[in-house]
């Protein structure tokens, strides 16, 4: 077994006339978290479903565990899946289904466990989430980050090789991020898997990552540990690690000076 | 000039363009229904969100509209002293046109909209690709039963609607109007054909059904993820049904009772 | 709601609509004349068959006895030959019974009816009726009329 989980190799993707990635190739290893960061709308999102097989490149290859996600059958790319284990933004819960029944529709999908046996393992990962307690209710009850962590047992629920995190901390309060991020640093620790968390929010990614991978025009922009890129010497890494205002990422949108535009007639 | 034309020309291609999709869709969905064999449930779940929950707004026009036919034939007839027609005049007209029609407007109005909301809305919080991504293909489990149950649930509201209809007739005419009971009967069984009214008219709404279901289930699943694109997609569901129904209904008619 | 509820209404919905589908074809339409018992052909050569249509009755009596089933043209001896499915119950009309086609009421569909002779024998399926009587064409009967009152008023 290597310890190369994901290999992707000069991955060009475009949707309509946008180029979204532009020849991508990176590593992502079998243990531990690596991130995926870049600001909104470069397609971070993107390379999760290429991953998942969900979308197809335009040119280039994607091997999970040694598999090429473009060139499996229906059936095998479906095998796949049931090894990976993908948190949406929403959480994507089933909304006509009670929280224990979203935990355990994997298990009663592809397993033929007994009902005792299932909601065995579904009270486990509920109690790993912190949410046991939240069982019986139906998702419209529960609140974003509660969506999100019952999302996150029913991605474990088949004991997954890897997780892949979709924003798991956008637009979330203080509260709930800390529990998400200690969540996902926990559960890693705990299963040992791969898990790749793509996002935005720089200090709560950079605390629990061990891989970065920096995203932005459909380009690699750096890689390193999240101490590498603290230090970065490059401007434009240094502007979105610290978020500063203006960089080399200029505050105002292109356009013309502003005494030609207010004096136009 | 150019610009008019340009635009006919980019909305002729668009229409081609989700035409081919829509039949594509068609196939995909019937190439999953059968693996609905099984597991009934899914599929009972659906009969009862598309039939059961149609079934009252069904039973209520059908009331309605067979009363109101029997009270206007009335009219119409007894200065003819052919008032004993009602009943013919009432059951041809239900099982023939109204029935079928009445009831896929309807349908396509309440179950129609409400599964290209359903499916829409589960594509906006992104349902069926967490379901894809669990290895669990959406078409199966989502598109199938839903198509399934509006193409089976369509016949037997157009049945019960005309049965209530007639029923809703028979009230007017002979407990209001007076009608001999006999003659309410006995006419129609002279006048109408197993065969060729009220087979004709459940094959009219079979075709009715398959129709506006595959319509609603593919403006749900074809639609843009967003508040307009959702809103939009449900309008169209009820405007191209609507309009499918009617025309669909005109090309039937002139094959089944014309010789 | 319980997936034992949604079986049963399910179950009730569909119930319901079999019950209708029975109540139209038992009591409103002609389904009765349709299957039950066994029929035998019979066959009659007409001049004129008028309106008579497929499926329209046969009576004898004023009792209704079957129906048509085909009606052809012949062009070698330039008649209608109107075919008839007559329940098997009603199979003893003699040889020479006659077939007429009549109209009821005024204005009304056009029918078959029988009126029995008095042979011995029976007619058996696959049998010709020669006794018949064509539709009374009611252009025809003013035309004669106006006819006949011009020629009286000569």
């Amino acid at each position: 077994m290597s310890d190369v989980l994901i290999k992707i190799r000069d991955l060009h993707f475009s949707r309509g006339d946008r180029k979204i990635f532009d020849g991508i190739s990176l590593d992502i290893p079998r243990h531990g978290i690596t991130a995926i960061m870049g600001p909104s709308g470069t397609g971070k999102t993107t390379l999760l479903k290429l991953i998942g097989g969900q979308l197809t490149p335009d040119q280039g290859l994607i091997e999970v565990d040694g598999l090429n996600v473009h060139q499996l059958s229906t059936a095998k790319l479906f095998e796949l899946r049931q090894r990976m284990g993908m948190l949406f933004q929403s959480g994507a819960l089933l909304t006509d289904l009670s929280v224990f029944e979203n935990v355990a529709y994997p298990l009663r999908e592809h397993t033929k466990l007994n009902e005792a046996m299932i909601r065995h393992m579904v009270l486990l990962k509920l109690n790993a989430v912190g949410l046991r307690g939240a069982a019986d209710l139906a998702p419209a009850e529960l609140s974003g980050g509660m969506a999100r962590r019952v999302a996150l047992a029913r991605a474990m629920a088949l004991d997954p090789m890897m997780i892949m995190y979709d924003e798991p901390f956008t637009g979330q309060d203080p509260i709930s991020m800390g529990v998400l991020v200690s969540l996902i640093s926990e559960l890693n620790k705990a299963l040992n898997i791969c898990s790749i968390v793509v996002s935005h929010d720089v200090p709560e990614t950079l605390s629990i990552a061990q891989y970065v991978h920096i995203i932005s025009a459909g380009k690699i922009v750096e890689s390193g540990s999240p101490d590498d890129l603290r230090n970065s010497q490059s401007a434009w890494t240094h502007q979105f690690v610290h978020g500063d205002a203006d960089g080399p990422v200029h505050f105002h949108y292109p356009a013309s000076p502003l005494l030609d535009d207010l004096y136009e007639e | 000039m150019i610009d008019k034309i340009q635009h006919l020309g980019a909305i002729t291609l668009h229409s081609f363009q989700r035409l081919g999709r829509a039949s594509l869709f068609l196939f995909g969905v019937l190439a999953s229904s059968a693996s609905l064999v099984a597991r009934p449930r899914l599929l009972i779940k659906q009969l009862y969100a598309v039939g059961v929950q149609t079934l009252l707004i069904i039973i209520v026009a059908g009331l309605f509209v067979g009363m109101v036919m029997a009270l206007q034939s009335y009219y119409a007839l007894i200065d003819f002293g052919a008032e004993d027609s009602v009943g013919v005049m009432v059951a041809l007209a239900l099982l023939r046109e109204l029935g079928p029609v009445i009831t896929a407007l309807l349908f396509a109005g309440r179950a129609g909209s409400a599964l290209t909301a359903e499916i829409g809305l589960m594509k906006a919080t992104e349902q069926l690709s967490g379901m894809e991504m669990m290895a669990v293909n959406p078409m199966k489990r989502i598109i199938a039963p839903r198509f399934i149950a509006g193409f089976i649930s369509m016949p037997l509201l157009a049945t019960i609607f005309s049965a209530v209809g007639v029923i809703g007739a028979y009230v007017v005419a002979v407990e209001m109007l007076g009608l001999d009971s006999g003659a309410f009967w006995s006419q129609p069984q002279n006048k109408v054909d197993l065969y060729l009214d009220i087979y004709n008219g459940i094959i009219k709404s079979i075709v009715f059904g398959f129709v506006v279901t595959w319509i609603a289930v593919f403006e749900g699943y074809d639609c843009l993820p967003t508040s307009e694109g959702l809103a939009q997609a449900t309008t169209r569901t009820v405007v191209h049904s609507s309009l499918a129904i009617l025309f669909l209904d005109f090309v039937l008619t002139a094959l089944m009772f014309t010789k | 709601m319980t997936s034992r509820k949604i079986e049963i209404l399910v179950g009730l919905f569909v119930a319901a609509a079999i019950a209708a589908f029975f109540m139209l074809a038992m009591s409103i339409s002609n389904m009765s004349s349709y299957g039950d018992g066994e029929k035998y052909e019979l066959k009659a050569r007409f001049d004129n068959v008028g309106g008579l249509k497929v499926r329209s009755p046969v009576s004898a009596g004023g009792v209704r006895i079957g129906r048509v089933t085909d009606i052809q043209y012949n062009s070698e001896t330039y008649e209608a030959v109107v075919s008839m499915a007559i329940d098997q119950q009603y199979n003893k009309f003699p040889v020479d019974t006659a077939a007429s086609i009549l109209t009821s009421g005024l204005l009304g569909e056009q029918f078959v009816g029988f009126v029995p002779g008095a042979e011995e024998d029976y007619l058996k399926a696959g049998d010709i009726i020669d006794l018949t009587q064509s539709a009374i064409v009611l252009e025809e009967i003013i035309g004669q009329f106006i006819y006949s009152q011009a020629n009286e008023e000569e």
